[in-house]
């Protein structure tokens, strides 16, 4: 049984133009210590996707229809208690900037020991001892002094560790990480997923790893999502759909990066742009800018279907050829 | 004239008249401004009586109560006070008054205000500097005491047979020059950030003048904070305005304010006449509200951070 | 921190010899000190004699330097008024708004922060409501018009406080108190009450608007994705970042309960320096004028650079200016 199953999952957001779906019957697993890449361009629906997960939509947007599964139970209809306790405990959340993810007038340890105490049931003692072990694990050198400083006194990369820290201190078996680098020093971004990467395999802890970077995917993730309009167009291991794609829009994804070293290749673009999730068009939604669309690509919304070491949401492949 | 009914569809459909059109707050508090606005205007034609005319004022109909109590009269729909001037009248014209001065105060501060704020921004320099100590010290006392001292040392300046006349000049003055430090420092800030963008260094090498610069570029793009300032200024205005007159310092009773009525039913307090202090508190107060409310309105509207 | 000190001082010394100076300038200009303090029927010898006596012919720059020797001291000369020395009516004056200052900011802050808190976090309940309008008829309706209200109300329909005057006071040395007394006590209710209420409701404002500000951050939302609860959220995670500058605006605002304490004491004819001050204003009493000004300037400014301090303090991220972040 996989860690979590998201299964067909539509969020939706009022308007006052009408009801817009941000995430259109998304539909995927995650399995325990599993890194799961969920790759997309900026309104893609990724990090909504993300927050569906978590149960922390900010409203008026909701889960129209679709479940959310962890560990076959579901959790996207829990009352807010039973949902608050499965927060942090058994899912965790790490967002983008670490600046301001932590309060900036309590100090580091005060953050730490409030989540353990809340969580983990320990005293005022040993969540003490336990934080400064968090602290050495993510690379903090002196933590007992470290640990009693204000978040300011950090640096981007140690703040990001301290996050980290404190996403894994209850100790949850996943972990949705929302751009957890985009916002560091590219020099200290590598460190930072090495660091994600390396506590995740040691725990066992499954990682949704959500960003817009692919090169990101290819160092951490073991599978990696492609998302395009709310929907999912191809799943599978990394390797493959990095090196052979099979979605024509992911094709034009690594097409698009640009190779250090090759110089006299000009840089590819996808023609177009991402459509706008108000009134879709019917059939697939990368038709207009995809370079091999089929005459029923226009008419026939492509559902994902077993392609590769995954599936893909392609008329070129499946049944529907 | 082919652009103009798109251009008002537009309008019409825009976030701004959408947002206005879905807030029943909103369209109430203009609706009523508008109608004490137009009240105001035209209260020399529209009141039923000029209270400060006495060949008009009947001593026999004084201290009556309003209409709808017994031994009121319907030619004095709210009363009339010790000197037999209707109520209703009084406040019409006290509107009038109130807000003359609030406007005049508001246009004097926001002219004051956005010239310095835009030179201050613009030249920088001594001139910025000098600006923002004085606007920080202006700021670090509370406004209605500013007022008051302004008042006091122009009222002191004039000998005391025209203060009578000039309390209205001198109302305005007091209040506009102590309320443009908000505009002057939005406007400044503004005017930093816009002055190092690239349109402005075009402009420059192309060999425009400062003061064409200031007027032309800079001035309508640091307008839109100005707005709701301005609107949230005229409920204080009005206000102080009020307090001033209260206190004795401002409007005179031959030429009353909504302040000055208040001012003068307040001595009648314990002898019974309740109306002649009821009633103009509650325009003045609900005046205020409006204000208020609209600016609010406003101030979310424009919000970019709640869209 | 000590830099910063000394800084702030200088600064707050600047400012009042601005202040002295528009003080000043006030004396030289306006009203005419000698018609004023001698009778009518004095000759023009008598005008002369005073004129040198009080040293009006010297230079303007010594008699400025003198005024501000004397106005450092609290000296600013006889009342036009009444011919006592100003000092002397100030001091009288000066418990009577302390007290009642006093009593309107702890009801202020006492009621004003648990209500902001209130309806920050139950933003749609019939009470976050009705207390939303009651704050924004607060700030429209004036304060002389409340203060009229509760006269009519509790003065002359109820009659049970009275309207005018502090009641019996107590001697308390230099100090005059109203708080040892029955009548006392209950001649301060009614003028806190109007003196409380506008702050309150602007207090109540800027917790409710600081709160919900703080809500929306992206610290809390970390929080609540660990799973801390809410009441570890919003009153230990929420409250302390909401409370730092409330704090500071109130105590800015500190100054602004003296100011409107002239209206207050007006509507109440309560005896305390801003009375004194309006009915100097109505007498171009300049004396009075300028040591009001002098003396509520030097409270301003102390309290301005207490605020500062203590928001230096409070604030960890401003302390930091001396420790500079480390580290990879």
């Amino acid at each position: 049984m996989s860690l979590l199953e998201l299964d067909n999952i539509v969020v939706e957001f009022p308007t006052r133009r009408g009801p817009l779906e941000a995430v259109k019957g998304l539909s995927l697993d995650l399995n325990e210590g599993e890194i799961l890449g969920l790759v997309g361009e900026s309104g893609a629906g990724k990090s909504i996707t993300g927050a569906a997960i978590t149960g922390l939509i900010e409203p008026p947007g909701l889960i129209r229809s679709g479940e959310v599964r962890l560990r076959g139970e579901r959790i996207d209809n829990l009352p807010p208690e039973k949902m608050r306790r499965i927060r942090g405990k058994e899912i965790g959340a790490i967002f983008q900037d670490p600046l301001t993810s932590l309060n900036p007038v309590y100090t580091v340890g005060d953050q730490l020991i409030d989540t353990m105490r809340v969580h983990l049931g320990l005293d005022q003692k040993a969540a003490r001892k336990r934080a400064i072990e968090w602290l050495a694990e993510v690379g903090i050198p002196a933590p007992e002094t470290r640990l009693d400083q204000h978040p300011h006194q950090f640096s981007g990369g140690m703040r990001q560790r301290v996050v980290i820290a404190l996403a894994l201190c209850a100790e949850p078996k996943l972990i949705i990480a929302d751009e957890p680098t985009t916002a560091l020093d590219v020099s200290v971004q590598a460190q930072i997923l090495a660091l994600l990467k390396r506590l995740c395999r040691e725990n066992g802890t499954a990682v949704v790893l959500v960003t817009h970077d692919m090169g990101v995917i290819a160092e951490t993730a073991d599978r990696v999502a492609v998302m395009y309009a709310g929907r999912l167009v191809e799943i599978g291991d990394v390797k493959q759909v990095i090196e052979d794609p099979l979605h024509p829009y992911t094709r034009g994804l690594m097409a698009s990066i640009p190779q250090i070293g090759n110089r006299d290749r000009r840089l590819t673009q996808i023609e177009g742009a991402m459509p706008g999730l108000r009134n879709p068009a019917p059939g697939c939604a990368f038709a207009p800018r995809c370079p091999r669309a089929m005459d029923h690509c226009h008419s026939i919304r492509p559902v994902p279907q077993n392609a590769g070491t995954g599936q893909v949401a392609c008329h070129l492949y499946g049944e529907t050829q | 004239m082919s652009n103009f009914m798109p251009m008002l569809y537009a309008f019409w459909d825009s976030d701004i008249t959408y947002s206005f059109r879905k807030s029943r707050v909103a369209v109430i508090s203009a609706l009523v401004l508008l109608a004490m606005f137009l009240t105001a205007i035209f209260a020399p034609s529209l009141a039923p009586q000029n209270p400060f005319d006495i060949a008009e004022l009947d001593l026999f109909d004084s201290e009556l109560p309003p209409a709808w109590v017994e031994g009121g009269s319907t030619a004095y729909l709210l009363g009339t006070d010790t000197q037999a001037r209707d109520v209703l009248s009084s406040i019409m014209h006290g509107m009038r008054i109130s807000l003359l001065v609030g406007f005049a105060s508001v246009i004097l501060a926001a002219v004051m205000g956005v010239t310095l704020g835009l030179l201050g921004g613009f030249l920088g320099g001594i001139v910025d500097a000098v600006l923002m100590r004085i606007a920080d010290v202006l700021l670090s006392f509370p406004p209605i005491l500013v007022a008051l001292l302004i008042n006091g040392i122009l009222r002191g300046a004039l000998p005391s047979s025209a203060q009578a006349e000039s309390a209205l000049i001198v109302l305005i003055l007091s209040i506009g020059l102590t309320n443009w430090v908000q505009y002057a420092r939005t406007v400044r800030g503004s005017t930093m950030v816009e002055r190092r963008k690239e349109y402005i260094e075009a402009a420059r090498t192309l060999g425009t003048g400062k003061v064409a610069i200031m007027m032309k570029h800079i001035l309508p793009n640091v307008l839109g904070p100005v707005l709701v300032i301005a609107t949230i200024n005229l409920g204080m205005a009005v206000l102080t305005e009020a307090t001033l007159s209260f206190l004795g310092v401002g409007m005179p009773p031959t030429q009353p304010s909504l302040g000055t009525l208040i001012q003068i039913g307040n001595e009648f307090l314990f002898s019974g006449i309740w109306w002649v202090v009821v009633f103009p508190a509650a325009a003045l107060a609900i005046l205020v509200l409006a204000v208020n409310l609209l600016g609010d309105w406003l101030r979310d509207a424009l919000n970019p951070k709640l869209r | 921190m000590f830099a910063f000190l000394i800084r702030r001082i200088i600064q707050a010394a600047l400012v009042m010899l601005v202040v002295a100076s528009i003080a000043f300038l006030m004396f030289r200009f306006l009203g005419d000190p000698i018609s004023n303090l001698l009778p009518e029927d004095a000759t023009v010898q008598d005008r002369t004699e005073m004129r040198e006596k009080m040293g009006l012919n010297d230079p303007v720059l010594v008699q400025y330097g003198r005024f501000i020797v004397d106005a450092a001291q609290g000296d600013f000369g006889q009342s036009y008024r009444n011919n006592r020395p100003v000092s002397d009516l100030l001091a009288e004056r000066f418990p009577a708004t302390a007290e009642l200052v006093l009593v309107a900011a702890s009801l202020a802050l006492a009621l004003g922060i648990p209500l902001g808190i209130y309806t920050a976090l139950n933003p749609r309940g019939w009470l976050s409501q009705g207390l939303q309008v009651i704050s924004l008829l607060g700030i429209s309706v004036p304060t002389f018009v409340t203060g009229i209200l509760l006269i009519l109300v509790f003065s002359v329909s109820l009659g049970w406080l009275p309207s005018f005057g502090r009641g019996t006071v107590v001697d308390l040395g230099w100090w005059t108190t109203g708080f040892l007394t029955v009548s006392g006590l209950k001649a301060l209710i009614l003028p806190a009450i109007m003196l409380a209420l506008f702050q309150m409701t602007l207090i109540m404002r800027l917790v409710r608007a600081e709160m919900l500000e703080v809500l929306r951050a992206d610290y809390i939302k970390f929080a609540k994705a660990r799973g801390i609860p809410n009441r570890m959220l919003h009153f230990k995670y929420a409250l302390k970042n909401t409370l730092i500058p409330v704090m500071t605006i109130f105590g800015l605002q500190l100054g602004g309960l003296i100011a409107f304490a002239i209206i207050t004491e007006t509507v109440f004819q309560w005896p305390g320096m801003g009375f004194l001050f309006i009915q100097a204003v109505n007498f171009t009493d300049v004396p009075v004028m300028a040591a009001y000004l002098v003396l509520v300037s030097f409270i301003f400014v102390v309290i301005n650079t207490l605020v500062d301090l203590l928001y230096n303090v409070a604030d960890p991220r401003l302390r930091a200016e001396r420790t500079p972040a480390r580290g990879v």
